[in-house]
């Protein structure tokens, strides 16, 4: 129950920090900048110069830039921190540990590698030897069911592979829904925008595994035009992210289009349209502008869904991604590799949220909050 | 002289005359209907059991004495999937309930107080929404995979938990909005208290994109449960499981496509009528948001 307690604290304490004084977040979103700096750059430069360097960071930081984006780090890192905790907290309290086995095995031998593998039976004293590890040395510690491998050498080869199916299907979901779309829009009710709202619907109502094994059957088995699953080459890459894309590519599309229907129904496009400007240039110079911010809005959450379909596809495909090592380590309550799995997951969701943000902030005065 | 009295029609009324009009919000309520009574009555009616397992009917296709087929294990699928339809409706309706109390409680409360409370309430939320949901819900689900594995009621829990944070922005967004209106000044005037005026005068006008949107969180939370299902920790006899089971068999030589078309029909042509009928309810209720 302490930990239940502890957890709720932080929670409060992350929220307090809203009735904090501008100028104080301000500068706690420097130093927490500077000091995750300083955990990364100490193993390159040694203490000093890396201790130089990040002063020097965290000083430009607070003098420089922008206190919308220094209050958000002042939130993102304490609610890394707290990420580790509740983790940690949900995997003790799952049944079973990482080196239970079909046979019983001697409390002896179990405290032996317990100690080995720094994996204490309380989850608050893991939390410690995790902090200190990260914080220390910054290492994600030894992967548990991985025999002699440290996490960050099982999760670095993942990396790639996620980003780059990730990136592909988010480019691929927003180029498809956003051409869609858009045309659905300038033509409401044609048979164009019929074609692409049934299509539309199709990749929401139908879960991904299921456009996956959809594109299996025709592409692969049928057509042979692409390998079934695994991964290695080109050729690869392409059925796994098309299936992590179609549905945000539906959401997107819909977005779009009503964006842009309500867009041309302004008097500034009536202006634009009596100035004698055609079609293509009032559409791509004056409408597209506005009509895409509910789409860049989305594109958080688009992200975050795509994370999330990738574990699924990943297990589909077969694909070495991030994915499914977190499915995996999971299910073999491996602790170091679901966390470490974890910080990646909620790192680059809240980076990729504040450069949304910034984005929309850029696009549309409306938003920009005064710092 | 004044002119008659004119009884004007309140917003729902109105709200249901424009949805009547929605051709395909309509097609979709109807979908939905016809769903319900296949799904919780014909197997009752018909006597169907989606247990009873006949040896000598493994993976039979589809025929007159079996509608669409069996499974391995001999089980007659109509019956599996109309059941499993039940699980399916049945979770998907549960969740979206408690998303909807906790979100219009969490975010009223948030919007109404506003400030810095505010700030406070919704950086939680910022907190939540940056951990993928999904990995939330799988955590959950390993709690309870030895004791309750394939029981609803954990997949419930924990797709409840982590559905209600839409709700509660959009909910605090209008809140924001209408507590700033005359008629919330007017009611405190009158002397009315914060909760008074909160349950009273502004919830009532923050139900149309409730409504609106809980009918789109009921696809979301039956989808998420077909990947539970697909990943191995979902409910015995949904949707997703039946339709995960049929991925499964997708195989080049000889693939029992009806373990994979039949569960994915029914489960899409409900999807499909709920962002229907969603989108329907959107123009309706809500006839500024626009398409």
């Amino acid at each position: 129950m302490i930990e239940a307690l502890l957890v709720t604290a932080a929670l409060l304490a992350i929220a307090s920090l809203a009735f904090l004084p501008h100028a104080v977040t301000r500068a706690l979103g420097a130093l927490f900048l500077s000091a995750v700096a300083f955990v990364f750059l100490r193993h390159v430069g040694g203490d000093l110069l890396a201790g130089l360097v990040c002063a020097a960071i965290g000083f430009v930081a607070w003098r420089f830039l922008p206190g919308a984006i220094l209050r958000r780090v002042a939130f993102m890192v304490p609610s890394l921190v707290l990420l580790i905790g509740v983790t940690t907290w949900l995997m003790y309290l799952a049944p079973g540990n990482p080196f239970a086995q079909e046979k019983s095995i001697a409390p002896q031998v179990e405290a032996a590698l317990r100690a080995q593998y720094g994996v204490p039976e309380s989850p608050l004293a893991f939390f410690r030897v995790y902090m200190e590890r990260l914080l220390g040395e910054g290492s994600l510690g030894p992967a548990l069911k991985v025999k002699g491998r440290t996490v960050q050498e099982v999760l670095l080869p993942a990396l790639p592979v996620s980003l780059g199916l990730g990136g592909l299907a988010l480019v691929l979901a927003v180029g498809m829904g956003l051409l869609l779309g858009v045309r659905a829009g300038m033509r409401p009710n044609s048979w164009a925008d019929h074609a692409s709202m049934g299509l539309a619907l199709v990749g929401i109502s139908l879960p991904n595994f299921v456009i996956g094994a959809g594109l299996m059957i025709v592409l692969a088995l049928q057509l042979g035009w692409l390998p079934v699953a695994g991964w290695g080459g080109f050729r690869h890459v392409w059925m796994p992210a098309l299936t992590l894309a179609l549905p945000h590519a539906a959401t997107i599309a819909r977005l779009a289009r009503s964006g842009t229907i309500e867009v041309l129904q302004q008097d500034w496009i009536r202006t634009a349209r009596a100035k004698g400007l055609t079609e293509a240039r009032v559409v791509s110079r004056h409408a597209l502008q506005v009509a895409v911010l509910p789409v860049v809005s989305y594109l958080g959450p688009a992200a975050a869904g795509i994370l999330t379909g990738s574990f699924v596809v990943e297990t589909l495909f077969g694909i070495p991604g991030m994915g499914q090592w977190f499915v995996k380590g999971a299910i073999n309550r491996d602790y170091s590799i679901v966390l470490g799995t974890a910080l990646f997951y909620c790192g680059l969701i809240t980076s990729f949220n504040l450069v949304v943000d910034l984005l929309l902030a850029w696009l549309d005065p409306r938003t920009r909050q005064v710092a | 002289m004044s002119p008659p009295p004119v009884q004007s029609a309140g917003p729902w009324v109105q709200a249901w005359r424009r949805l009547r009009r929605n051709r395909a919000a309509m097609t979709g309520a109807a979908l939905l209907i016809a769903m319900v009574i296949a799904c919780f009555l014909v197997p009752w009616w018909l006597g169907l059991d989606p247990t009873t397992t006949a040896p000598g009917q493994r993976s039979l296709p589809p025929s007159w004495a079996h509608g669409f087929g069996t499974d391995p294990l001999g089980r007659d699928m109509l019956a599996r999937v109309l059941v499993g339809g039940r699980v399916s409706l049945l979770i998907g309706l549960a969740a979206t309930a408690a998303s909807v109390v906790i979100g219009v409680l969490y975010g009223g409360l948030a919007g109404f107080y506003g400030g810095r409370v505010d700030e406070a309430m919704m950086r939680i939320v910022d907190f939540l929404y940056g951990i993928p949901y999904m990995f939330l819900v799988i955590l959950v689900m390993l709690m309870f995979s030895e004791t309750a594995r394939g029981e609803a009621l954990p997949v419930f829990l924990a797709l409840g938990l982590v559905q209600w944070l839409t709700m509660a922005r959009i909910v605090r967004g209008q809140v924001l909005g209408l507590r700033e209106q005359d008629y919330v000044l007017a009611a405190r005037v009158v002397g009315a208290r914060d909760l008074r005026i909160l349950v009273r005068h502004i919830l009532p006008n923050v139900m149309g994109p409730v409504v609106v949107y809980a009918t789109l969180t009921v696809p979301t939370i039956i989808l998420l449960e077909s990947f539970l299902s697909f990943l191995g920790l979902g409910v015995e006899l949904s949707w997703g499981q039946l339709v995960a089971e049929g991925v499964a068999v997708v195989n080049p030589i000889e693939s029992p496509w009806w373990l994979l078309a039949c569960p994915s029909a029914f489960l899409a042509t409900t999807l499909f009528a709920l962002n229907f009928l969603g989108d329907g309810l959107r123009d309706a209720l809500d006839p500024k948001s626009g398409a």
